[in-house]
């Protein structure tokens, strides 16, 4: 049993090219690296779309109304002030607190939704191991696809790679 | 690291001034200068800017043992340079993330050589900010009151009181600037962890790039979460100067209380803020040989901006005089005859000439081309602004209702530290930021190069 390929490549358009080639041949592309987003190559990829957004509104909604239910409670039912004549439940200038941290509380919403679908952090991982990966930070792009299950497929997968384009292809023990 | 970006004219790219920036390229110049020592420029600038800052501090200190009093506020004029100050700290703080969230919006390309430090100084500009309104409070120990807990007072915040809205909007900023400012980091901070040479970098820069490997998934969802955040950011920051001008026309003093005060201080933090990433990428530029990557295209464009902002704030300015004038209130009438002949009207007539004469300059090509020339009016503009963060407050104050209560305000040695020290304080902090974080976003400035045929 081989583990999944590392083919490293120089730009994206070999990347993108190598991609359709493994796609058509129907191994399984498993994931891609690249140093800056590469437009289309998610799609491609058929990476799911991921529920951040809705998140954020729930996330949002949720402190916005705590926010605003704490001021009505504690502005109506539990230390009724009059100040200056103003109704106790002043519910227009409470939307402000409510609208401020409800924006935040989105934002960090978000942000703990975009580590938890994407596994990070994760400071180490297997892929840290293969040698030249650093550059995928930095100016190379790189394709990981698996082959089936024996030896052969894996040898056929390596040399598809290699003729799209590849510099080096490298195996990858557990992905 | 003019040498691995070469300048060569004319450049053959719309905003990459060299003819080839390859992705090497592109983080070499942007993060090659943080590993190598420190120049003596930095080093000059560090021990110039660190007296501010113990000056600043020791101020502070003195300001906690004397009281307020130290300052020239008195009984009539009870808010002073630390409100002015914090106005508009806030205001180049809101720049920041405003400029940056608004161009993502408006997909405007060259976004990305300046987002990160406008962003940067966001961060820092706002954390100044807060610390003004509570060391301006009479006992500054009780700033936790602001704040809804439990407590055997029973008692709770005033959910009607402006002060309670600025420090939900501040504390709620700030935490919302990092959260955006980070998010955009962490793929650079991957490039950081992977470049650097030693031990104690790889460790600093890989815990906080949390793992990040560039998956084309990860991407995706970075950039759903950043392009929603910058959605979400565009109304906070609007909200946030709205509600300091709030501070000012939740009142009922004359030349404050009025409509147009939130979208007004909105502009003019949008003004001031814009003027401020003008002088700090021309310091950038300089000091980080950055003149392929924040190009003279990009001073022209913010140059337009800089006029567009001070044709509004000049019809925002008439409009005040308009309403002051149509209300037919007395008081209003009066105020803003003693803005244009009273104690303050020198400062009042450079105000306007700073944010309103002088940027009209940059209707003409060769001025908004000409680095000095911009350099110049950027400075002119923060200057003009701040005068006019103050003088809402001293005109106001000095020519209330009562006619025996005005008074003038006279600046003290502590209105002077609190007005220059915090400046330092920016300017070490910014410095600091230089040497540890890279300036400029290096995977946008790939995708860019990558679009424009630059590599």
């Amino acid at each position: 049993m081989t583990g999944p390929l590392l083919a490293e490549f120089r730009d994206p358009e070999t990347l993108s090219r190598a991609l359709a080639q493994v796609k058509q041949a129907r191994y399984c592309v498993l994931d891609a690296f690249t140093p800056h987003p590469v437009e289309g190559l998610a799609e491609e990829l058929a990476v799911g779309t991921s529920a951040i957004r809705p998140v954020m509104l729930a996330g949002g909604l949720t402190v916005a109304a705590f926010a605003f239910a704490l001021q009505w409670y504690s502005a109506v039912i539990n230390y009724p002030i009059n100040s200056g004549g103003r109704p106790l439940n002043s519910w227009q200038v409470f939307w402000l607190v409510p609208f401020e941290v409800g924006v935040f509380a989105a934002a960090l919403c978000g942000v703990i939704a975009l580590f938890w679908s994407c596994g990070l952090p994760r400071l180490h991982h297997p892929l840290f191991e293969v040698p030249g990966f650093e550059r995928a930070t930095q100016d190379r792009f790189f394709l990981l696809a698996a082959p089936e299950a024996d030896d052969e497929a894996a040898l056929d997968l390596r040399h598809l790679l290699e003729a799209a384009g590849a510099v080096v292809v490298t195996e990858v023990h557990q992905p | 690291m003019s040498a691995v970006l070469e300048q060569e004219l004319p450049p053959p790219h719309r905003w990459i001034a060299a003819q080839r920036a390859s992705d090497v390229e592109i983080t070499q110049a942007v993060a090659d200068p943080l590993f190598q020592p420190a120049g003596r420029t930095w080093w000059l600038a560090l021990l110039a800017s660190l007296p501010f800052v113990l000056w600043f501090f020791g101020s502070i200190g003195w300001l906690f043992d004397q009281g307020i009093g130290i300052w020239g506020i008195n009984s009539t004029i009870v808010w002073g340079v630390a409100i002015a100050n914090y106005v508009w700290w806030i205001g180049i703080g809101n720049a920041g993330t405003l400029i940056s969230a608004m161009l993502l919006l408006t997909r405007q390309q060259w976004r990305c050589s300046i987002n990160r430090f406008a962003e940067a100084m966001t961060l820092f500009a706002v954390a100044i900010a807060g610390i003004m309104p509570i060391i301006h409070l009479g006992r500054p120990i009780y700033a936790y009151w602001l704040a809804p807990y439990p407590n055997t007072m029973a008692l709770w915040p005033q959910w009607r009181s402006a002060l309670v809205w600025d420090f939900w909007a501040i504390v709620s900023y700030l935490l919302f600037s990092i959260l955006f400012w980070y998010v955009s980091l962490i793929p650079d901070l991957a490039t950081m962890r992977d470049r650097t040479r030693t031990r104690a970098g790889q460790l600093l820069y890989g815990a906080f790039a949390l793992g990040w490997r560039g998956s084309a998934g990860h991407w995706r969802k970075l950039q759903t979460l950043h392009t929603t955040m910058a959605a979400l950011g565009v109304p906070l920051v609007c909200s946030v100067h709205s509600i300091v001008g709030l501070d000012f026309a939740a009142s009922l003093m004359p030349g404050w209380q009025e409509g147009i005060f939130p979208p007004y201080f909105v502009v003019g933090a949008m003004y001031s803020g814009f003027a401020m990433v003008v002088v700090l990428a021309l310091a950038f530029r300089w000091g980080l040989d950055l003149q392929a990557i924040i190009t003279r295209r990009h001073f022209e464009v913010m140059g337009k901006i800089l006029l567009m902002a001070s044709i509004v704030m000049g019809y925002s300015y008439a409009t005040e005089w308009f309403m002051g004038w149509y209300g037919g209130e007395h008081s209003d009438r009066s105020l803003v005859a003693f803005e244009f002949t009273g104690t303050y009207a020198p400062l009042f007539w450079a105000l306007l000439f700073c944010n309103v004469v002088l940027p009209q300059a940059l209707w003409f090509p060769a001025v908004r081309r000409s680095l000095p020339a911009l350099f110049a009016i950027a400075i002119g503009i923060n200057i003009g602004m701040w005068l006019e963060r103050i003088l809402i407050i001293w005109n106001t104050l000095s020519h209330d209702y009562m006619p025996s209560l005005w008074r003038s305000f006279h600046f003290t040695f502590w209105d002077w530290s609190f007005l220059i020290a915090p400046l330092g304080l920016f300017a070490f902090l910014f410095l600091l930021f230089v040497r540890l974080v890279p300036a400029v976003s290096m995977f946008d400035m790939r995708e860019l190069a990558h679009r424009e045929g630059a590599t």
